[in-house]
């Protein structure tokens, strides 16, 4: 966040020991890393924009744990943070993403014909499938350090862009600031909206500064392909349906992504993206495809199984709430998704998912006819 | 701070305030932000900064905010051209270019009849000179606050003899009979407060000194360096006020022993984060049941003439429940510690009148406005 900690050198008068945030009640991937060394290290750099070490690990100091997920506890505030701070943000990075090295390359496959499947899902058990990602346009600063004013070029930007699609993409903008309460309630009970920044990972990042200047959200005209735009990353972009037919949601995806990417790099604003990293976002967690793929899915027998936790690490798939990243599940309906960012493509991830969710219907199927699924137990993928 | 790789126009950055009534929104044009936006006080705050929790809360439910915070001492200086409009407008004409405030911490009378009021209670806030307001401070400067008042604190004596408890390391049923007691600071949730960066490092150095006796409590670092609290049950509100300035004289004392003092000037009285505390800094007020006014038409009126202020009984951020109501003078700035107090006195006093008045079903007159400054 930009204000709280700009006075950069003044703090460096007082010592380390001084400075160094308690970090004992703490458990997310910041506090695992962060050491008074590190701390010493790094306090005293700062990003071509301003941003400093302070900056990236606020959220993580104001946040000591969630109730349902381990969370990163920290955020980049433009590209180079994952330079400048790499002695911090290395570790986490590699904490989260299964050991992810720093010389590790990361592969980017958007070509939805190298799925297999995924368009045989049960409905009576898979009530939607959604595909998101995020994408950052270069030469601006993220969403916890900028400005008013490259927020709004930013919308502007992706208004243009968006606005240029059409087929089976046309649609329209509908800025936040302008929006009734009657449709902004409708597109948050659609799961199309997002949230108001209650959530304290987002606000004390900064990232609610100045809502809802700039921030709005873009979709097509069947619903079914929408933008975020400056959010928590600059654009989210999200693929999505009723039922179970997530190879159409992800063809959909694909197509619509390298549309927009085709627009924005005309006006020379790409993506931020590089080889190691994948698509750069603001939280770690998000890097490399930055794809959240998953469906809302009917486990009520398989869920309350003292293998579930078991079965979903093996397939290397997340549960959530209905509600999104802070929520709880509600009537056995679960939100599965692949637990994986970075290291594996979106069509690999996705591959996932689509097999993963396949194979736990068939158990939840098994269940309901009271046999066991002990031998349906996968290994570790 | 700067965010050079974009926006060199102020333009650009204006904040959209056409949806916002706050202080801020209506004195900040386009002009002085031009004029402002890259200045800097000494330890680097910015406008930008000053104004974030005014762009961030467009209106309150039931005050109008002020809207924007100070960072440190210095800001009261530099930005003195939007907070000396804003300062005018919250403290009804003060104009800290030509006005003095007085200061004045020596009491006179002052009983409630206790079948309408039910505790007293006066409040101020002091910030210790040379180190950041609650905005801006780092960890170490909050720290250093934190040593500085509660050592100073181990030196109270006699009834003013206390303990100091660090949020840290309270029980969570230690904290939260301290807040039914009306005594602990709220975790921050408001939006005022989080938005301008009051929150940052949550519990760090955060905690509160009270005395043996529970009516006599120093907040530390809040939404101020400490905020000063003297309260009882009932209605002796000279009492009260007595063991405030006593209190309040001796924390003074404690500290400038080892070289601190407080921030005050003769322009804006004792500085605060808020520009709405500036001055006296303080909150003279009852928790007073009055089943009848409160529903009398005429007693939003009648308070206003009184230049008193009703809140919820939770402080602020709170409605009524019931009859019961915290009625407070309005004014900080511009007329001394006395005269607040016995405003409320007075307005207090004035108030339990008419629900006798009205218990009897006798006629109430809303009474002439309470002069302004004296000039």
């Amino acid at each position: 966040m930009p204000f709280g900690n700009t006075h950069n050198n003044f703090k460096l008068n007082y010592k380390v020991e001084e400075e160094f945030p308690d970090l004992s009640k703490h458990n997310n991937h910041m506090a695992k890393v962060l050491s008074k060394e590190v701390y010493g290290k790094l306090r005293d750099k700062q990003t071509p924009s301003g941003y400093t070490l302070d900056d990236v690990i606020q959220t993580g100091v104001d946040n000591p744990g969630h109730p349902f997920i381990m969370t990163v506890g920290c955020v980049a505030g433009d590209e180079e943070s994952y330079e400048v701070f790499k002695d911090l943000l290395d570790p986490v990075i590699s904490d989260r993403h299964g050991g992810y090295k720093p010389t590790d390359k990361h592969k980017t496959d958007l070509n939805h014909e190298n799925l297999k499947g995924g368009d045989d899902l049960d409905p009576n058990y898979v009530l939607s499938s959604r595909v998101r990602t995020g994408r950052s346009i270069k030469g601006f600063t993220l969403p916890p350090h900028n400005s008013r004013g490259e927020r709004r070029i930013i919308e502007r930007l992706s208004i243009e862009a968006l606005n240029s699609l059409d087929g089976e993409f046309k649609g329209k903008y509908y800025p936040l600031k302008t929006m009734t309460d009657a449709e902004q309630e409708q597109l948050i009970a659609d799961h199309f909206l997002f949230d108001k920044p209650v959530s304290p990972l987002l606000t004390c990042a900064g990232m609610a500064r100045d809502w809802p200047d700039g921030r709005g959200i873009w979709h097509n005209e069947n619903k079914t392909f929408l933008v975020w735009v400056n959010e928590e990353d600059h654009l989210r972009v999200i693929s999505m349906q009723k039922g179970g037919n997530m190879r159409e949601v992800f063809r959909r995806f694909c197509v619509g992504l390298q549309k927009i990417e085709e627009i924005f790099k005309k006006h020379d604003h790409g993506f931020m993206w590089n080889e190691h990293l994948g698509y750069i976002l603001t939280c770690p967690s998000n890097l490399g495809t930055g794809l959240r793929g998953g469906v809302h899915v009917k486990l009520p027998k398989l869920s309350t199984h003292p293998k579930f936790e078991e079965i979903l690490t093996r397939l290397r798939l997340q549960k959530r709430g209905t509600g999104g990243v802070d929520t709880a599940s509600v009537g056995g309906v679960f939100d599965i998704s692949n637990a994986d960012r970075l290291g594996s493509s979106e069509v690999e991830q996705v591959q996932l998912v689509v097999d993963g969710v396949k194979l736990m219907v068939e158990m939840e199927k098994k269940l309901e006819k009271g046999e066991s699924i002990d031998s349906m137990i996968p290994a570790q993928k | 701070m700067s965010f050079p790789n974009t926006t060199k126009a102020p333009r650009a950055d204006f904040p959209d305030l056409r949806k916002h009534n706050n202080c801020m929104a209506s004195a900040l044009t386009p002009g002085i932000y031009a004029r402002l936006r890259d200045k800097t006080t000494p330890n680097n705050w910015t406008l930008d900064q000053c104004i974030q929790t005014g762009v961030d809360n467009p209106g309150h439910p039931f005050i109008k905010t002020v809207g924007m915070v100070a960072g440190d001492e210095e800001t009261y200086e530099v930005f003195a051209e939007l907070f000396d409009p804003v300062i005018k407008d919250r403290h009804n004409g003060y104009d800290p270019r030509t006005m003095k405030h007085p200061t004045d911490l020596d009491i006179t009378s002052g009983f409630f009849d206790e079948r309408y009021v039910l505790s007293s209670r006066v409040r101020t806030g002091r910030s210790i000179r040379g180190l950041s307001l609650p905005p801006a401070c780092t960890r170490s400067e909050r720290r250093e606050v934190e040593r500085v008042v509660v050592t100073a604190l181990a030196g109270l004596k006699g009834d003013l003899t206390g303990r100091y408890y660090s949020l840290g390391d309270m029980s969570e049923r230690e904290q939260q009979q301290l807040i039914d007691e009306h005594f602990l600071f709220d975790k921050p949730v408001s939006p005022l407060l989080t938005a301008a960066g009051m929150a940052r490092d949550w519990p760090d150095a955060r905690g509160i000194w009270h005395n043996n006796e529970k009516n006599f409590l120093i907040w530390i670092n809040e939404e101020d360096h400490t905020r000063v609290i003297s309260m009882e049950k009932g209605g002796n509100m000279k009492r009260v006020f007595e063991r405030f300035c006593r209190g309040l004289k001796q924390v003074e004392r404690l500290i400038q022993e080892r070289g601190w003092e407080f921030m005050w000037n003769e322009r804006l009285g004792y500085i605060l984060t808020c520009p709405s505390n500036l001055g006296t800094g303080l909150r003279a007020g009852v928790h007073i049941r009055l089943p009848l006014l409160s529903k009398d038409a005429r007693f939003k009126k009648i308070l206003d003439n009184l230049r008193l202020q009703k809140r919820g009984t939770g402080g602020v951020d709170t409605a009524a429940t019931g009859d019961t109501f915290d009625i407070s003078n309005l004014d900080r700035l511009g007329k001394s510690e006395v005269e607040l107090v016995q405003l409320v006195i007075d307005g207090v006093n004035y108030l339990i009148e008419c629900e006798k008045r009205l218990e009897r079903g006798q006629d109430i007159k809303i009474p002439s406005p309470v002069p302004q400054f004296r000039k």
